[in-house]
């Protein structure tokens, strides 16, 4: 197997791995039994992992979760549904690869998922366009959760964008206007709606999918107004302070469970959801079947009276007194 | 052929002028030279080629209320500086500066008014405040002026300008467009009227949140409209953009405004609309 491609911080790890293989190698060449280094290898191996991705600095978690390795919506999906059946398109223009939505079931509940899509290489890229949707993408999204409401169906969302396309085209058919009218409709609508960061959660387009009862983000999984490049680039004048830009924006899962912003943060199993796909599913699985519960046994007007009291209460401020 | 090949002599740049600043200005988009009390008299509106100066805040809530009207609410509303954010300054300094620019407030102004007569809930942005942009307190203070109309039947009147979300306030800034938007979805649902007047500029999660849910957009001639800036867009797809991309008259062209309104018109215009829209409107 080639060696995938692994972050600066990974080295120390995929040089272990390498020692592990080659051990095995020459066991098997030599037919001796080196299970003892193995096991020894192993343990300091996962020692290692679990070391590193439990001090990930800011800028190492944004690595992580744009991690080229890193399970994508439809990975999920197949890990953690049955019965997917993919629905296309925005009735109105085209469709756009960079959101995939439709039927899936969880457990006992049949649902809507919605997520966006990133590529595997170049070619898938193109076509799923980074991940970054144009307006009918979110047009389209809009137009499964009214589905999903119209018959009674929780929505889940699952967040994974740098963010919306700077294109012409994305302009000329209003991406403003698309991402606002589904911030606002996702307030009102009457099914429960769950959110996941899987990976990237960048800005408007990420919030495009957002506006939910629970917000879930993966442990390793970032959440931001701006990519801490462009912030960099505007605040610091250039881009390669984007170390320190990550560091302020306080964008990772544990800065936003702080802030209120997440409700839960989904475990990913040591050395990121890169490296057990399986595992990573079966955390999401089992943190959307335990939300599905609690929220399915919600009226729709409790729903929307708390959807509309959390997003309320969100951000900070300090007011003088005496004034109204 | 000798007149063809006569060396041309270009064009002189017009001549730099220096001219009291206090009495006259020098229009943007035409060059003329305009005598300051003639252009306020004419709501900054260049009476030669219809260019819109920058409009404040304060000029904007005369324009929509009736004299002495306007009743401001959340005044005392400040940032926390939540992230405790520093850049190459501290937000703390850019905020303190940016209060002096403006004299107190916030990159918002809200509050209660009468439009001929009739009572309204208005809210007015003013770019000058860290580039119009909006943190929590904008966020808040869009949401209590929502609510201030949703609660007392007032048609809702916002005017836009913005750079977008406020970088300094993180993800919470990027909430406070989920905030608003949630707030206009119970405006929605009980029917209450909601104009959004798009001025120039109105770029980022202002336009991609409550800019972009007025039952009617009105934008001013020549304003810059869109989500991605220009610059961005243009460093991504390596192209020039068309000429009057994102411009007002643009955006209509695409069906995303309803009508690019001459600011001349605005008050005009608002109160007609809202004669259909609001139930108990009485036209003077």
């Amino acid at each position: 197997m080639a060696a995938p491609p692994h972050l600066e911080f990974e080295r120390d790890m995929v040089e272990l791995q390498e020692e592990i293989d080659k051990l095995l190698e020459m066991a098997e060449k030599k037919e001796i039994d080196v299970s003892r280094e193995l096991a020894e290898l192993r343990r300091r191996l996962g020692a290692m992992r679990e070391d590193t991705y439990r001090n990930l600095s800011p800028i190492e978690q944004v690595q992580v979760a744009r991690h080229p390795r890193r399970p994508y919506t439809l990975d999920y999906i197949q890990r953690i549904a049955t019965d997917w059946i993919e629905l296309h398109g925005d009735r109105a223009y085209r469709d756009d690869a960079a959101i995939v939505g439709g039927w899936a079931r969880i457990g006992g509940h049949s649902v809507m998922l919605i997520g966006h899509q990133k590529g595997r290489d170049m070619k898938e890229n193109l076509r799923r366009n980074f991940g970054m949707p144009h307006p009918e993408g979110y047009r389209k999204a809009l137009r499964l959760m009214r589905l999903a409401e119209k018959f009674g169906r929780p929505v889940i969302t699952l967040i994974d964008t740098p963010g919306a396309y700077p294109g012409i085209g994305a302009e000329e058919r209003g991406q403003a206007e698309a991402i606002a009218m589904n911030l606002r409709e996702m307030a009102r609508l009457r099914t429960p709606l769950i959110s996941v960061v899987i990976g990237e959660g960048g800005s408007g387009g990420a919030l495009a999918l957002g506006v939910t009862d629970q917000i879930l983000m993966l442990e390793h999984a970032i959440y931001s107004v701006i990519s801490p490049e462009g912030c960099a680039a505007i605040l610091w004048r250039s881009a390669e302070h984007r170390d320190k830009a990550a560091h302020a924006l306080k964008l990772t899962s544990d800065d936003l469970h702080a802030l209120e912003v997440a409700d839960e943060i989904v475990p990913e199993p040591p050395g990121g959801a890169h490296s057990d796909w399986d595992a990573a599913g079966e955390h999401l699985r089992s943190a959307l079947l335990q939300n599905l519960e609690s929220l399915e046994a919600l009226s729709p007007e409790a729903l929307l009276d708390a959807r509309w009291r959390k997003f309320e209460r969100i951000g900070a401020w300090k007011e003088d007194e005496g004034d109204e | 052929m000798a007149w063809f090949r006569k060396p041309k002599k270009p064009i002189q740049a017009s001549e730099r002028r220096d001219l009291p600043s206090d009495v006259f200005d020098k229009c943007e988009g035409c060059g003329e030279i305009l005598y300051r009390e003639k252009l306020l008299q004419n709501l900054k509106v260049c009476p030669h080629c219809d260019h819109h100066f920058m409009f404040s805040a304060t000029e904007y809530v005369q324009v929509l209320s009736d004299e002495g009207s306007f009743e401001e609410l959340g005044r005392g509303l400040r940032s926390a500086d939540p992230l405790e954010f520093t850049d190459l300054k501290p937000y703390a300094e850019r905020l303190a500066a940016a209060e002096r620019k403006v004299g107190g407030g916030e990159a918002v102004v809200t509050g209660r008014a009468r439009l001929d007569g009739n009572p309204v809930a208005l809210g007015v942005m003013d770019f000058r405040f860290i580039g119009g942009s909006m943190g929590s307190v904008v966020g808040e203070k869009i949401a209590r002026v929502g609510r201030l109309a949703l609660e007392e039947e007032r048609p809702l009147l916002l005017v836009s300008a913005s750079g977008g979300a406020r970088m300094m306030e993180g993800t919470y800034s990027l909430m406070q467009m989920a905030k608003t938007s949630a707030m206009l979805a119970r405006l929605h649902e009980a029917s209450v009227p909601y104009i959004s007047i798009l001025t120039h500029p109105t770029t980022g999660g202002v336009t991609a949140s409550f800019a972009m849910l007025g039952d009617v957009h009105l934008a001013e001639p020549g304003a810059l409209i869109g989500f991605a800036g220009p610059r961005v867009i243009e460093e991504t797809i390596k192209q020039e953009l068309p000429e009057g991309f994102q411009r007002s008259e643009f955006l209509s062209e695409h069906g995303m405004v309803d009508r690019v309104v001459d600011r001349r018109k605005l008050r005009e215009t608002v109160c007609l609309l809202l004669g259909h829209m609001a139930p108990e409107w009485r036209s003077e």
